[in-house]
């Protein structure tokens, strides 16, 4: 039977159901499944969270300065973003300032996070859904040094180089034992790089996991370790210290400096090597154009990097804040976080209860109070489920909206309001992408124009890395070495009772936290998270969500194949931990048991 | 008892031993190469591979967990992970790097669990809930627990990556709202290392499995089921700011003086003295800080039950866990020889609590020994 939703997308559930479970190359537990026409396009998508973890009824009573260590554990992939969102939700309830250097501190760590996050997520978690890593094996490695000359300077390229990765890349397949590699699609003809592409990737594949680990240094000198470094309501709980006695104790020239070199290097790999791996991929997939889903229809951002501190202007913010509905571009909405009208979470296909279900509630009203059990027509049993009823409830996420709209959030739709604002440090770097792949701007909205933004933003990040580190400098140099205010640190200070929300654009998107103290205690903590918004289920009234759509309409190659699934659900990023929602002080005590 | 790691066995050796004939596993071979798209000459070196020394697989399942211990393993410096993935082991199944998805990933574990029934470590990130039927997890259609234990019945060891693992970690604070449950008390028949942290220290993780394979052995662990090399010493027995608080300098409050000579963090709210891990040694990050170092008090991640041990700021005299009364300011202030007397006293305490073993073992003196840590010990 064919539906259309209130958003605009026509549902067919009559053909072959297809289910993939678990999704990998994912943090976390996701399951989709997808209606296949006979042509093997998909007609049909369900997306379903497969996990729950219930920190926010964790968090009830507990001191709200230990916050961020606690919501930092919901995600250890986008490390440090949750925490620093829990501290922008506490300082906003308790009214506290936090010193210039903080802020470019906390930046310099969100940028960290942003420029490794998307280049682990590039090579790591996305590249195998393009790159076949068999085929690398009949490269000629004279041919793809020529290749890797033609597009980049980077000087890991000779033709030795990578004749030896291809021989390391050999003994690996012939040891009959792939590892990670193993029953994967190779040789499917979705794949479509030549085979010189393809080990020219594979070199970069290994290159950026070695990579990666430098730039999270950052986050080890200003937070002690990486993945979850440490904060601080009030600032950062790193000291500085460039002249006196104890230098050594805190962050001092060295760190300065060795923090200075990641970031050059951070630069250098990512223009040298992702950006131009980006667009040589791209180059030979320009006909597949599948996944736009609610881009380009639907988007939203909070915004985020502050320039100065204690600024939540629009105007002080480095990324962009708005709203686009309706595919009008020449539109860009505000977004008020406080406003109980605009983002509401709906439950009525979630595996969540709430009083009326065909009602949203605003976080700072929020409930979250488990309810398992599948629709009439699943099929297998609650505890060994075949399929899932998507006209019932059918996953741990919840449905957000924002003024009633399933919105996408992520770097695609940072990239898109802040070009459509004509911002130059977004719209430069995309025409000159879209102008050199011969493309038009509206193939931004698609798999691969989530893919290409997400690049253009690590490399944007590393940039601005840059400039934070100058600003930290400048200001110490200035006199300036102070990176918290703790006047308002004990809780007699604070008033009675307090809300507070705070934002960040995490790697995957828009993210808010909202928190309610009550006699120095959290009385109520609600965090939506970008995979909640990207993974919604549907809502009462029918709308599908950002996953869901973008499936749409997309041919597989195979029907037993998930590669062009994976292909679109990766280029979401998809963060399962963040996303599946936490537990409100209303949910029912449960007893503890013991297995034995 | 025999290495339960046998690296010196191939899988040729295996398959004579369970009855196949060498024209089988020849067969295998060339239906392996084929499944690769590779010559049929390839069969020939995939057998000899075989013959000679397979790579042990490794099963690394996740649970509920926020993918931070595969996060800090991928940033090993020594050995790189790379290293790791490619040469040392063979990483056959990890949801978050794997190739292969829905029934083309699930159809591994069958194949691992079947053609290396004794051999392959279970390595575990996150823990198994409970409630709601256990399908607060679940993969493929069933809950997490019913995956964990069918692997963990034919694995050689399970390796319990982070607190979640080994402890229950965050999801399992009070109220422990999905009954979050750890490894150790899901898995009662096999030797479970328990290597907490949140997450663990990436060189700590690489070490550990590394010490298996170039061992043959499991590590030794303390009556927690830790390995003694990297958690036998608390944070605050090596801390490079220990002078300070063995000389009463304190940080007050975040950002005064203190914090920017780089005074003892102890009145702040560090858990160093009660934390036993490596931070202070091996550091993070290849070695570039720990978060003492950065200037916030360590918030003992890697101990049990620590998210329930009152707030992060609070001094850890106060919550008694030494068996010491003393507070920071009166330890702070004593002269050296006090400071000596009380950290005596909690040896003597530990000591005590854990019988024949002598001071300088007192690693893992914690408030719980489990039976479970008691076996492995036995069995090694």
């Amino acid at each position: 039977m064919t539906v259309t939703t209130p958003n605009g997308f026509s549902l067919d559930n009559s053909g072959q159901r297809v289910v993939v479970d678990p999704v990998t190359r994912i943090e976390g537990h996701l399951r989709v499944e997808v209606n296949l026409d006979e042509s093997n396009v998909i007609r049909n998508a369900v997306s379903t969270g497969t996990m729950w973890r219930g920190l926010e009824v964790i968090l009830k009573g507990r001191d709200p300065r230990d916050a961020w260590a606690f919501t930092q554990r919901i995600c250890g992939v986008c490390t440090g973003t949750h925490a620093l969102t829990s501290v922008r939700a506490v300082e906003d309830a308790l009214g506290i300032d936090i010193p210039e250097n903080a802020n470019s501190i906390r930046n310099l760590m969100q940028l960290t996070l942003q420029a490794q996050d998307h280049l682990v997520h590039f090579y790591h978690l996305h590249a195998l859904d393009w790159v076949d890593v068999v085929s690398a094996l009949k490269a000629d490695p004279k041919a793809t040094s020529q290749l890797a000359q033609s597009i980049s300077p980077w000087p890991l390229s000779s033709p030795g180089y990578f004749r030896d990765i291809k021989a390391r890349l050999t003994r690996f397949v012939e040891s009959g034992q792939l590892g990670p590699f193993m029953n994967g699609y190779w040789g499917s003809p979705a794949y479509k790089l030549p085979p010189e592409a393809n080990l020219m990737a594979v070199a970069h594949y290994l290159e950026a996991l070695d990579f990666q680990k430098e730039i999270v240094k950052i986050h080890t000198v200003y937070g002690g370790k990486n993945p979850h470094p440490n904060w601080l309501v009030g600032g950062m709980p790193c000291a500085i210290n460039v002249d006196d006695t104890g230098a050594v104790g805190a962050i001092n020239m060295e760190r300065l400096n060795l923090v200075s070199s990641i970031i050059d290097r951070t630069i250098e790999f990512i223009d040298q090597v992702y950006l131009p791996d980006l667009q040589a991929i791209a180059s030979f997939y320009k006909d597949w154009t599948y996944g736009g889903g609610l881009s380009g229809q639907s988007m939203l951002s909070y915004g985020d990097i502050p320039d100065h501190a204690n600024d939540d202007s629009e105007a002080n913010l480095l990324l962009p804040r708005g709203a686009i509905i309706g595919g009008d571009l020449n539109t860009i909405h505000p977004v008020d976080l406080r406003d109980p009208e605009q983002i509401q979470e709906f439950v009525d296909h979630s595996w969540f209860h709430y009083a009326d279900e065909t009602q949203g509630l605003h976080p700072w009203d929020g409930v979250t109070e488990p309810n398992f059990q599948l629709g009439p027509n699943a099929k297998g049993s609650k505890t060994h489920i075949q399929a899932v009823d998507e006209n019932a409830k059918y996953s741990w996420i919840k449905a957000p909206r924002w003024r009633g709209h399933a919105m996408e959030v992520g770097p695609l739709s940072r990239w898109v309001i802040g070009y459509v604002q004509g911002r130059p440090d977004f719209k430069e770097p995309v025409d000159k992408l879209l102008t050199d792949l011969g493309l038009p701007v509206t193939a931004l909205f698609s798999t691969l124009g989530r893919t290409a933004a997400r690049g253009l933003e690590a490399s944007w990040a590393a940039h601005k890395m840059r400039y934070f580190q100058d600003k930290l400098v400048a200001n110490i140099k200035a006199g300036d070495t102070a990176t918290a205010n703790t006047d308002h640190w004990e809780p007699r200070t604070w008033p009675k009772q307090a809300k507070g929300v705070g934002t960040t654009e995490a790697p995957r998107g828009a993210l808010g936290h909202w928190v309610s103290i009550d006699n120095g205690k959290i009385d109520n903590y609600q965090a939506v998270v970008p995979t909640t918004w990207n993974g919604s289920p549907r809502d009462p009234a029918g709308n599908i969500g950002a996953y869901e759509a973008a499936l749409l309409n997309t041919p597989l190659a195979k029907a037993e194949e998930p590669l062009e699934i994976l292909r679109t659900l990766h280029s979401f990023d998809p963060c399962l931990a963040c996303s599946t929602h936490l537990m409100s002080p209303d949910g029912s005590p449960l007893t503890e048991i013991r297995v034995r | 008892m025999s290495s339960p790691i046998s690296t010196s066995d191939t899988f040729y050796n295996h398959f004579r031993r369970h009855g196949i004939s060498r024209r089988t596993f020849l067969n295998f071979c060339g239906v392996s190469a084929a499944t690769l798209g590779l010559a049929p000459t390839m069969a020939g070196r995939i057998a000899h591979a075989l013959e000679t020394k397979p790579r042990t697989p490794v099963i690394w399942l996740h649970g509920l967990e926020c993918t931070c211990c595969s996060e800090s393993f991928i940033r090993s410096a020594h050995p790189l992970a790379t290293d790791v993935i490619l040469s040392m082991i063979s990483l056959d199944y990890d949801d978050l790097i794997m190739a292969s998805a829905g029934h083309q990933a699930e159809a591994i574990l069958d194949d691992i669990r079947t053609r290396y029934r004794g051999q392959y470590i279970l390595a575990v990130e996150g823990n198994a809930p409970f409630g709601q039927d256990g399908m607060s997890c679940f993969i493929a259609g069933r809950p997490f627990h019913e995956q964990l234990k069918e692997m963990a019945a034919d694995c050689s060891a399970v390796v319990a990556w982070g607190s979640c693992a080994s402890w229950g970690c965050v999801q399992a604070a009070r109220p422990n709202p999905t009954q979050a449950t750890p490894v150790d008390e899901i898995i009662r028949d096999k030797p479970v290392i328990k290597v907490p942290g949140c997450p663990p220290i990436a060189e700590v993780m690489t070490g550990i499995l590394t010490y298996m394979l170039t061992f043959d052995r499991l590590p030794e662990l303390d009556r927690q089921g830790r390995p003694k090399m990297f958690y036998g010493q608390r944070i605050h027995d090596k801390c490079y700011r220990r002078p300070h608080f063995d000389a009463g300098q304190f940080v007050e409050r975040f950002d005064d003086e203190g914090a920017r000579k780089g005074y003892c963090l102890y009145k702040v709210g560090c858990k160093g003295p009660t934390t036993y891990n490596a931070c202070s040694t091996v550091r993070w990050n290849n070695g570039v800080s720990f978060p003492i170092q950065s200037g916030h008090g360590c918030i003992g991640c890697s101990e049990k039950g620590f998210w329930d041990k009152e707030g992060f700021y609070q001094h850890v005299t106060d919550t008694h866990v030494f068996g010491v009364e003393a507070n920071a300011d009166k330890v702070g202030l004593a002269a050296v020889g006090g400071v000596g007397a009380a950290i005596g006293a909690h040896a003597a305490y530990s000591a005590y609590r854990r019988g024949k073993q002598s001071v300088d073992q007192s690693a893992g003196a914690g408030e719980q020994t489990t039976a479970k840590a008691t076996e492995t010990e036995s069995q090694d």
